[in-house]
């Protein structure tokens, strides 16, 4: 017997992205993939419906930018309505675990704001649920288990199964996401309720600049023939140095990484 | 007995059309209301049929001299013919006319039998075929009952059996002539198309008497403010009824189909059979009772005639499977326009793809290919080509351009165009600043506070994006303060002269190359004679067609001392690039590439370098590989020729640098 693939009830994480060149508010692209993911697996399992939540402020601009995923084909998005610069987590877990869908996915990391690419674990860590990052593909949903293929580095895929609900990422492996068109988005509602800001104490201390273009390593390669350059070129990028740990405890474990991090000057020595 | 049977038959006729004309009224009227001054069309008629419609039949003259025989004998003929046999008014006078205008006939419809012995691709066979024979069957009919009126032969004459003949071959013409006019035969095109001239959608698009030119190019814009508005066409029915009024006036003459850079592409679109799909849906049915040539990727692996249907409150586009069109045929369309001026029905069809494409990309999302991405760019970053906004300038850092931000007030403002990006098209608009700068022109350009025009993104269907840019390019320029602007991008020059003026802003733009040819008119530029070979010139669609300019690029041309070999297909037969509507974006497979097409229409002529005056042209005929000839742009040629012009006061030298090398 063919175990039964039933519906699912799939909420999507959404933020105001910012345009990368011009910072104009726009749809998030790894939200708008994550959103593309959900309509995927309404299409392929009937009966799942697609929701669409979003903790911040209400404004013109954010309006417009939150509208652009309502024009992939939604007719409402929730708004959880907070001030400027309030924590979303305690918002977004308080309304997740009152009506907890299976599944919830969100972009991996937010254009704006902090951009730490925490939210989905701080999530996971309250509600008390399973997470998968990097996600390319839902593939079956059976009995409150649903078999997904993470995207790994250079185009590997790894199978796993995890048991419903959990949270999930999405980053640019995800499909990309589908035009959004005008007339849906202008038609379709924001249901705004207020919630309880909670500030974001440790956000009101930080100090925000524009970010700085990285300095990129430069490969150097020493090839004497094409092959050898090819060779170079398509090789897996090595570090050099590194160490690997195994059957440590979590104490030495943390006490490596933390070593590392004041090696490489992340931390005050 | 001819007597009494003449008017029965001629009445009952008359009778059935008249229900038919109300059956095919109701159908239009399925479409959206659109006010037009019907009483104001109605008198206007017979001159936009006698002028603006014979204006585009005598480019065929054979055809032209046969409809007048055919079309003009045949109303003289019904309308006596009621009189005479069906009124009883025996006048000898009246039954001779009779008789002149139904022998008038017969020799019109003489030579469209023959037109249909051997007839070219682009018609249509079917019904049409048996068109010469019941002209003939109706004119002879109608001379040969009139002459015992007259008295060339006696009343009574003949067998009664061949009176019964008589009166079956006028039934069979009767039939085809008055009741097919309204119920829905070939001669359907002189009743919808006589109503279609009277309330056309662009009334100013006619000659009037005072001498205009007529001339109406700019899209229709969409209410975004009324939330209930509907955005673009889903349905037949929702094409405005005097939309539906010109499909239905099409008589597939298949001259749009002989000129369509898409349909000779192979690409799947065939505007004849567009506008006849229309016909099916407004009606109800499928097409396969479509008699033309289909579009080149039917029959071909592709879908065979008889697949489409529709229905008038139907999607015309289907989400799956079939409708009454494919999404593919819409964005084939290159909005070129090519349709619209050969048609001599002066039937709409680029207002009609645009409308169809509105509704897939602004309420389903479902603009092809790189569409999306330019549309996001746009919304995004003002250009097509996600650059950065600050960037626009860079190509000018070293030519020291005036802002207008700095002077407030200038002569020229000059619109660069999204080519500004374009490192090829920065050669122009180097090219173009040198010859403003050496005639002395007080200019300035926006800078870094221009946007794109919105053409693209209003070609694609996405008004919203198209007023969204129109309206911020409204207000910068409303704060400046300018004679006129000219540009070297026809698609700019189009929408800020055309249509910007339905959102506000109304501007007196110039093509750089009308605003050469002005200013070498007026003695402020000097050339050295033309050296080099043969050169032809490729009309842009968006400023010959759009806009009516064939004679100051060749002007100009002429000036530089260059006799130019014409293309057989220039000016408002110029074949287009296939760089217009947003087609390169599409990107629709076809057969063949449209500028190939093109550069081998160049080739044709013998000429080793082709003047442009478009940067999408220029890109256009440019990728093709390995082409004979050179492209460059007319304001390239006019900065190469450059030379001291004779001493010209009256401009302020001290101003700004005198003429300097920029290239």
């Amino acid at each position: 017997m063919r175990p039964e693939q039933q519906g699912v009830e799939v909420a999507v994480l959404v933020s105001v992205g910012r345009h990368p060149i011009t910072g104009r508010a726009r749809r998030a692209d790894q939200d708008a993939r994550g959103l593309e993911l959900a309509l995927g697996l309404e299409r392929q399992l009937p009966g799942s419906r697609v929701s669409l939540l979003h903790a911040g402020p209400r404004g013109e601009e954010s309006e417009a930018a939150l509208r652009g995923y309502l024009g992939m084909g939604l007719e409402t998005l929730t708004l959880l309505e907070q001030a400027e610069g309030a924590d979303a987590i305690p918002a977004l877990a308080e309304h997740l675990a009152a009506a907890p869908p299976q599944l919830v996915i969100t972009g991996a990391r937010a254009e704006r704001g902090e951009g730490s690419g925490l939210l989905p674990y701080a999530l996971a860590e309250r509600l008390g649920w399973p997470l998968v990052n990097g996600l390319a593909a839902v593939e079956r949903v059976e009995n409150g288990v649903a078999t997904l293929l993470q995207a790994l580095p250079r185009g590997q895929r790894r199978r796993l199964k995890v048991r419903l609900p959990a949270i999930v990422s999405v980053d640019g492996a995800a499909p990309v996401a589908r035009q959004s068109a005008f007339g849906p988005a202008r038609r379709a509602e924001l249901e705004a309720t207020p919630v309880a800001a909670e500030p974001d104490r440790e956000l009101a201390q930080w100090q925000l600049a524009p970010a700085r273009k990285r300095p990129k390593r430069l490969k150097v390669i020493k090839a004497a023939s094409a092959r050898d350059r090819f060779k170079a070129a398509a090789a897996k990028a090595e570090g050099g140095g590194g160490q690997v740990l195994a059957d440590v405890t979590p104490a030495q474990g943390a006490e490596a990484i933390l070593k590392l991090l004041r090696e490489e000057g992340v931390l005050p020595r | 007995m001819l007597e009494t049977l003449l008017p029965i038959l001629i009445f009952s006729a008359l009778g059935v059309a008249v229900i038919g004309a109300w059956r095919r009224v109701r159908l239009w009227r399925q479409g959206r209301p659109s006010a037009v001054p019907l009483l104001k069309g109605l008198a206007a008629m017979p001159r936009r049929y006698l002028v603006d419609l014979h204006h585009v039949v005598g480019r065929d003259k054979v055809m032209s001299n046969t409809h007048v025989a055919t079309a003009g004998g045949f109303v003289a003929a019904a309308v006596l013919m009621t009189l005479v046999h069906g009124l009883g008014l025996a006048n000898p006078w009246l039954g001779g006319l009779l008789l002149l205008a139904s022998a008038t006939m017969f020799v019109g419809s003489l030579f469209v039998a023959r037109r249909r012995r051997n007839p070219p691709a682009r018609l249509s066979r079917g019904p049409w075929m048996r068109l010469p024979r019941s002209l003939m069957a109706f004119s002879l009919g109608v001379f040969a009952i009139t002459l015992p009126a007259v008295g060339i032969l006696p009343a009574g004459f003949g067998h009664w059996l061949l009176g019964l003949l008589l009166a079956a071959v006028v039934a069979w013409g009767l039939a085809e002539m008055v009741v097919g006019m309204t119920w829905g035969g070939p001669m359907k095109h002189a009743f919808a198309g006589a109503l279609h001239l009277a309330f056309h959608r662009r009334p100013e698009r006619f000659s009037t008497k005072a001498g205009g030119e007529g001339r109406s190019t700019g899209l229709k814009a969409l209410d975004l403010e009324d939330p209930s508005a509907p955005l673009g066409v889903e349905t037949p029915a929702d094409f405005t009824w005097n939309q539906l009024l010109g499909f239905d006036a099409c008589v597939q003459c298949g001259r749009c189909e002989a000129v369509c850079p898409a349909f000779a592409a192979g690409q799947p679109l065939n505007p004849k059979k567009l506008i006849q799909d229309m016909v099916v849906g407004m009606a109800g049915g499928s097409d396969a009772h479509y008699a033309g040539s289909p579009h080149p990727s039917q029959g071909l692996g592709g879908k065979p005639v008889g697949e489409h249907h529709g229905t008038p409150h139907g999607p015309i586009v289907a989400r799956e499977g079939k409708a009454l069109v494919d999404a593919e045929t819409l964005w084939s369309c290159t909005t070129c326009r090519a349709c619209v001026e050969e048609c001599p029905m002066m039937i709409e069809h680029v207002d009609a793809i645009v409308d169809m494409r509105r509704f897939l990309t602004l309420e389903r999302g479902e603009t092809p290919n790189k569409a999306p991405e330019v549309l996001d760019n746009l919304i995004a970053t003002d250009n097509p080509g996600g650059f950065a906004p600050g960037a626009r300038m860079h190509w000018a850092a070293d030519l020291d351009l005036p802002l207008i931000a700095d002077l407030q007030q200038v002569d020229v403002l000059l619109w660069l165009g999204d080519g500004a990006f374009d490192m090829r098209n920065q050669r122009t608009l180097r090219a173009l600043v040198k010859v403003l700068r050496a005639a002395g022109v007080d200019f300035a350009v926006l800078g870094n506070e221009e946007r794109d025009s919105g053409d693209v993104a209003r070609r694609l269907g996405d008004e919203a994006t198209f007023q969204s840019l129109a309206r911020r390019n409204i207000a910068t320029l409303a704060q400046y303060r300018f004679q006129h602007i000219v540009t070297c991008d026809p698609h700019s020059f189009h929408v800020l002269g055309n249509e910007y003026g339905e959102l506000g802003g109304h501007y007196r733009v110039y093509h750089h190359s009308t605003y050469i040819a002005e200013l070498y008119e007026s003695g402020r530029l000097a050339f050295r004679p033309w050296k080099g070979g043969s050169v032809t010139y490729h009309d842009p669609c968006y400023l010959g067609r759009y806009n009516g300019e064939y004679e100051a690029p060749r002007n100009v041309l002429r000036a530089l001392g260059i006799q130019v070999s014409e293309m057989e297909r220039s000016g408002f037969r110029s074949r287009c690039c296939g760089g217009g509507g947003g087609a390169p974006i599409t990107d629709i497979p076809g057969k063949r590439r449209i500028p190939d097409m093109r550069m081998n229409d160049v080739e044709a002529t013998g000429a080793s370098l082709v003047a442009v005056g478009c940067p999408q042209c220029t890109a256009m005929l440019e990728g093709v590989v390995d082409a004979g000839a050179e492209v460059r742009d007319i304001a390239e040629l006019v900065a190469d020729a450059l030379v001291a012009r004779p001493a010209v006061g009256a401009f302020d030298a001290t101003r700004r640098p005198q003429a300097e090398e920029v290239i």
